[in-house]
């Protein structure tokens, strides 16, 4: 069951990490969501899981770790969902203003196969007269 | 020890819970008059609250807040020393000088998002476990990318874009940290942590310290330290000006967690040196490195911006790295340094940022500037703004660490401090080098900004009187500039206080 786990988590990991550094924001969202996915699931199997024991108190059984799974990471594990759920649910908020702003879904704005990235440069080099200049 | 049986130790939790209770009821709210009322009264308890702590923790007190009173390694503790007062007083200051400097700018959440922001911050200075600094990140980010967003701009979009997704990868990597540390040693306490590493089964050693290394990448992903500090410039040069002035103490808060989680898991600050603990001083040999670096790529970055915002967010990365080198040195007296040096460059690059908002305004006249009020270049004249000079002049000197600004004396700390150390070859020349090089793209930039921009444009000087000047951003300006000048007055209490914090980290 570890190895299996372990390649998962690093598929996945890989995964999203190929597809985050790609230029579309449609693939930087997917990409970010696959990693936090594989990061729930490292924290998950760093509470040590065991087949068939739940993290709920029974009568007359000892309140100890050989009889019961450890709750706190499944509690952690699940506050990190949460957050990154909602992160996840901002950056596709950004991501769609910025497409709608810029006119295409690349991560710099604007749609580079139709001629560069769009939208004005506060860093640019033109030191372009002042509104009114003569 | 515990203070007198009295409400004070119940002050701990206040910082946090306030401003998220203002922000809560200040959401409900529709009327504006009844908002900046809650708001007026958050930021001021939020100054005299940390106020209280501060004078409450100088003698020595520091104490452990446990939420609910739940016992000790179930429920969520807060702790409480000098260098989280220290922490509670700056943002507390700094949220009043975002909050003038908003003036009526901001949006309509801008108030809540505000309290979210401060709680966020105040919880993250104020944690004693792993997963809660984690959870206060979130706060204090999802609160960051909303005051980004606040205003409208491509720039700004893409912008927000890069920082969400810089700040989602270090959150995972974050995530990865804290689960690896939980799978070693069981625990996720702070405090818990540090004693349980020290008895750590060697088969275990080499987790905990990749453990502890991905963590500092976190918090050098949040201080900007090279090479994980290039989304800092385009984004705080793509805020606005009241959100770029709370922003400055944002890097901060990856200093602090690498003092305090550093510190106390890994003796960054060797004063205990017990050179036998397998995970001593783990962080201590990237730090410095890893700071000059960053210094000399602030220093540069300063010298090639064409942009005044991103000019002083390269100033903020030269702080970052700064601290960064500071702390790298390991000593208790360059701690010291980098606690008088951390206030000061917060509220140093809040008032850069306001100056040069100052002198966008002034070019653009009645209208709102735009992304070509704030190039450095000498197309658009500036005559008769003595005042905006003056305040470019002043800002310039403080952030640049001349005399008699505060951070001349936070970087004669620093230069002393390394005089002790075998680095200080390094630190001096460096530090020294970078300073100049910040004179220089500051120098470069006023002329260009202020003298140059005299010819043919006599036309337009009409226009520029009738310039916008924002009573509230004067009051920010003013506010940061003291508490500079209170540093520099008092230098000599305030480097002593922050020399027993620097000597109490060591000793945690």
């Amino acid at each position: 069951m570890e190895l299996l786990l372990a390649t998962a988590i690093g598929a996945i990991t890989a995964t999203g990490v190929y597809l985050a550094l790609r230029s579309r924001t449609f693939e930087l969202v997917l990409g970010l969501t696959l990693i936090s996915y594989a990061v729930n699931l490292f924290i998950f199997a760093m509470g040590r899981p065991v087949a068939g024991r739940a993290p709920i108190l029974r009568e007359g059984v000892p309140t100890t770790l050989e009889h019961y799974t450890d709750p706190l990471p499944q509690a952690l594990v699940l506050t990190a969902i949460v957050i990154s759920f909602a992160m996840t649910a901002v950056l596709i908020v950004v991501a769609l203003k910025l497409r709608e702003a810029s006119g295409g879904d690349h991560v710099d704005g604007g749609d580079p196969v139709d001629g560069g990235p769009a939208g004005d440069d506060p860093a640019g080099d033109d030191d372009r007269p002042k509104r009114g200049a003569p | 020890m515990r203070p007198a049986e009295s409400l004070l130790p119940h002050l701990a939790v206040l910082p946090v819970a306030v401003p998220l209770l203002a922000g809560a009821v200040s959401l409900l709210l529709r009327n504006a008059g009844w908002v900046r009322a809650i708001t007026v009264v958050s930021l001021s308890a939020l100054l005299v609250m940390s106020l209280l702590l501060l004078g409450q923790t100088a003698g020595g007190a520091s104490w452990t807040y446990m939420l609910g009173d739940w016992p000790a390694p179930f429920g969520i503790a807060l702790a409480v020393d000098r260098l989280a007062a220290l922490m509670l007083t700056v943002t507390a200051v700094m949220g009043i000088a975002c909050r003038l400097a908003a003036g009526t700018d901001g949006s309509r959440r801008f108030d809540a998002l505000l309290q979210f922001q401060l709680a966020g911050l105040n919880g993250a200075f104020l944690t004693a476990d792993l997963f809660n600094l984690f959870v206060f990140f979130e706060v204090l980010l999802a609160a960051s990318y909303a005051l980004l967003l606040d205003g409208q701009g491509t720039a700004r979009l893409r912008a927000g874009l890069h920082y969400v997704t810089v700040n989602l990868l270090g959150s995972s990597l974050f995530l990865i940290a804290a689960a690896m540390f939980y799978g070693v040693a069981g625990t996720l306490n702070i405090a818990d942590l540090d004693g349980r590493l020290a008895t750590l089964p060697a088969s275990d050693v080499g987790l905990a310290q990749v453990a502890g290394l991905l963590l500092l990448a976190v918090f050098a992903i949040k201080a900007a330290a090279l090479p994980l500090g290039f989304w800092l410039p385009g984004t705080y040069g793509a805020a606005a000006v009241h959100v770029a002035v709370l922003f400055a103490v944002m890097t901060k808060v990856g200093i602090y967690s690498i003092l305090r989680v550093h510190g106390a898991l890994f003796e960054a600050v060797p004063q205990t040196a017990s050179a036998d603990l397998p995970l001593a001083g783990l962080a201590l040999p990237w730090l410095l490195p890893a700071g000059l670096a960053t210094l000399v790529l602030g220093a540069a970055g300063a010298l090639a911006a064409r942009d005044l915002r991103v000019l002083v967010a390269w100033l903020v990365v030269v702080s970052a790295g700064t601290l960064l080198a500071a702390l790298g040195l390991g000593t208790v007296s360059a701690t010291a340094a980098a606690l008088f040096y951390l206030p000061h460059s917060t509220f140093a690059a809040g008032a850069a940022f306001i100056a040069v908002e100052f002198i966008a305004r002034r070019r653009a006249g009645p209208s709102a500037p735009d992304a070509a009020d704030y190039r450095i270049n000498a197309a658009q004249p500036l005559r008769e703004t003595p005042w905006v000079a003056a305040l470019f002049f002043v800002s310039a000197l403080v952030i640049a660490g001349l005399p008699p600004g505060s951070g001349f004396i936070a970087k004669v700390l620093l230069l002393d401090a390394a005089a002790a150390t075998p680095a200080h070859g390094w630190v001096w020349s460096v530090v020294l080098i970078c300073s100049l090089v910040v004179v220089v793209a500051l120098a470069r930039c006023a002329s260009a900004v202020f003298w140059r921009s005299s010819t043919a444009d006599a036309l337009l000087v009409e226009t520029q009187r009738t310039a916008v000047g924002g009573r509230g951003l004067s009051l920010a300006v003013l506010l940061l500039l003291a508490c500079g000048l209170v540093m520099v007055v008092f230098a000599h209490p305030v480097s002593g206080f922050l020399r027993q914090t620097a000597v109490a980290l060591g000793a945690a």
